[in-house]
């Protein structure tokens, strides 16, 4: 079985269409891979092996009986714990959230329950999502497959980790500041955040609402354009939803030549601060870019300076008014002081024991920046800033189609570096920030081994607002060219998975 | 220099419904001040005349028809409550006794 589980999604989906395996078969095989590996890993945070192997069950009767199926029927996924799913636990990495079950699904998880995907259970994120190592999550770190003493990324380090560990084929991301992309960039994984409003939010726990999106995590670019498809689309329930369809990424992913594509390197996002060994292999990558047919330019981007201190004024101040509602009242933990305590005091020793010190530092952050006398000088100024990075954008895309640069500054770091240093944190998301202040796609794609480490390189993909396709397109060209210079897909160089490695 | 100060950080705990330790009080000012001079930098970024974004992907007036779907169940919306009476929501007292 362990062949099986290696196999891309769409082999695997090849062979449950064939009647070579069953569905019962397969979600039995990442099961046990689970068992085998995620005691080490830790990427999953609950795992319902009695509700996948139900809906696998279904899924292979009606086969048998020669009934229609959906697309993606049959094959397992994972789900980040930060989307709602009735009759099964969601935490979002929260002690706050332990042993609640919710009473509805978010619209993701019925549409993959349309689809009649077996989920196998919720993935570990740092606490609400706020965090890039997945070190945030009070149920303790995700390990890195590739090496189990690194970080996977975060916040969404559970889905990637489940995926690059051959757990799940599929899973499903979340991504606010790169959470989804980062973590691809860690696991040499393929990761995409879609324009925002791509994907309906409606049962996810809301993080920056005006940032947020949901999207897929894969091992391959055409994988994770099935599982894209699946989950996008209009739902009234979101009304930041947007009406338009944006077409087939299967389609998009099929594409073999860049001829006539105009592909822009952003100037500021290399260089100093980008690992040596990253930046080697992303400036090879740009040349297969243009042996196959790319035209490179150059793109100054020069608001991108001023990215991250915008985002970590925007982004508390929207979770500072998102978590208002862990109040102890209507879901999650209540911790009543002793005495005869007003319900003030409640919810304050509540969210004192219920929520991690990051979360508690962005709160704290947000209701600064959201204070009168202070609003105009922190919020105001970020939001403007949020124009001119815009601006660039619209300059850029202007002029090319895709904008490029590596995901990540540098590769997994040791778990337990910066923990305590906020500032030098919130650097890794310098590259995935932009994309989430402008509401536009990324792709984060595998860009093969840094010398120096030997760990996961990455590069990004960029697009303008509802062309996601261009990301499918040029990324799937440039997955085909790596694998012809590797002679292998990026996942055959992760070593086995061990304790302590 | 930063304007966080233990005090600000009690003070904004308190207003967030968070209880905070004194060590913690420690730790949120220095990590906090340094965020906050970090930020300083971004309303010299924008001294010119530059509108403000909220919304990515700016949209309007999103209808849907005036039409009752099903929703939760009083049951079901209780469900994750720490205390419920009557189908309501049970809390502590709302004002002081003083």
């Amino acid at each position: 079985m362990t062949s099986i589980i290696k196999k891309t999604a769409s082999e695997q989906l090849e062979l449950l269409r064939s009647g070579a395996i069953t569905s019962v078969e397969l979600t039995q095989a990442h099961l046990d891979r689970i068992a085998e590996v995620d005691g080490i890993v830790h990427a999953f945070l609950h795992v319902n092996a009695t509700g996948a192997l139900a809906t696998a069950a279904e899924v292979d009767r009606k086969r048998a009986a020669g009934e229609t199926l959906p697309a993606l029927a049959g094959l397992p996924i994972a789900v980040k714990d930060n989307l709602t799913t009735i009759d099964e636990p969601t935490t979002a990495g929260s002690k706050i959230l332990e042993g609640w079950v919710p009473p509805y699904d978010a619209t993701v998880v019925s549409k993959l329950r349309a689809e009649m995907m077996p989920i196998l259970g919720k993935t570990n994120l740092d606490e609400f999502a706020m965090g890039s190592t997945t070190q945030f999550s009070a149920y303790g770190p995700t390990a890195n497959p590739w090496s189990t003493d690194r970080i996977p990324g975060g916040s969404g380090g559970g889905s990637a980790a489940a995926v690059g560990a051959f757990m799940a084929p599929l899973a499903i991301g979340s991504d606010t500041g790169g959470s989804i992309r980062y973590p691809a960039a860690m696991t040499g994984t393929v990761g995409t955040k879609p324009t925002y409003g791509a994907v309906s939010r409606y049962g996810l726990i809301a993080l920056g609402s005006s940032l947020d999106q949901i999207g897929p995590v894969a091992r391959n670019v055409a994988d994770a354009a099935l599982l894209h498809d699946v989950i996008a689309g209009h739902d009234e329930r979101d009304s930041t939803s947007l009406p338009e369809d944006l077409g087939s990424m299967v389609e998009a992913a099929k594409n073999t030549s860049l001829a006539g594509v105009k592909i822009g390197v952003i100037k500021e996002l290399s260089g100093e601060g980008f690992q040596a060994g990253i930046q080697s292999r992303f400036n090879e990558s740009i040349e297969l870019l243009k042996a196959a047919g790319a035209e490179i330019v150059e793109v100054s981007c020069p608001s991108f300076q001023y990215a991250i201190a915008a985002y970590y004024l925007i982004l508390p101040a929207e979770a500072s008014s998102n978590l208002a509602k862990f109040d102890s009242v209507r879901f999650g933990m209540r911790v009543t002081p002793e005495g005869n305590p007003t319900i003030e005091r409640v919810m304050a020793a509540t969210r004192e024991a219920g929520f991690g010190p990051e979360v508690k530092r962005r709160i704290i952050l947000g209701t600064y920046a959201l204070s009168s006398g202070y609003y105009d000088d922190y919020y105001g100024s970020a939001q403007k800033v949020r124009t001119l990075i815009q601006r660039d954008f619209d300059a850029a895309f202007a002029k090319v189609d895709v904008l490029v640069s590596p995901t990540a500054p540098t590769t997994a770091f040791k778990l337990g570096e910066k923990i305590e240093d906020p500032l030098a944190m919130y650097l890794n998301d310098i590259a995935t920030i932009p994309a989430n202040l402008a509401g536009i796609p990324g792709l984060s794609l595998p860009n093969g081994l840094a010398d120096e480490d030997q760990l996961p390189s990455s590069i990004q993909l960029l697009a303008n607002a509802r062309a996601e396709k261009k990301l499918y397109e040029v990324g799937s060209v440039l997955e085909k060219a790596h694998e012809n210079v590797w002679g292998k897909r990026m996942i055959d160089f992760a070593p086995e998975v061990k304790a302590g490695a | 220099m930063s304007e966080i100060t233990p005090d600000v950080v009690r003070h904004l705990a308190g207003l967030a419904r968070i209880d905070v330790t004194d060590a913690e009080v420690d730790r949120f000012t220095e990590q906090l001040g340094l965020i906050v001079d970090s930020a300083a930098t971004l309303k010299a970024a924008v001294a010119g005349d530059v509108p403000a974004t909220s919304h990515p992907i700016p949209m309007k007036n999103v209808y849907r028809e005036d039409v009752v779907l099903p929703s939760l169940s009083q049951e079901a919306a209780l469900s994750g409550s720490a205390d419920s009476e009557s189908g309501r929501f049970r809390v502590a007292a709302i004002l002081d006794e003083e």
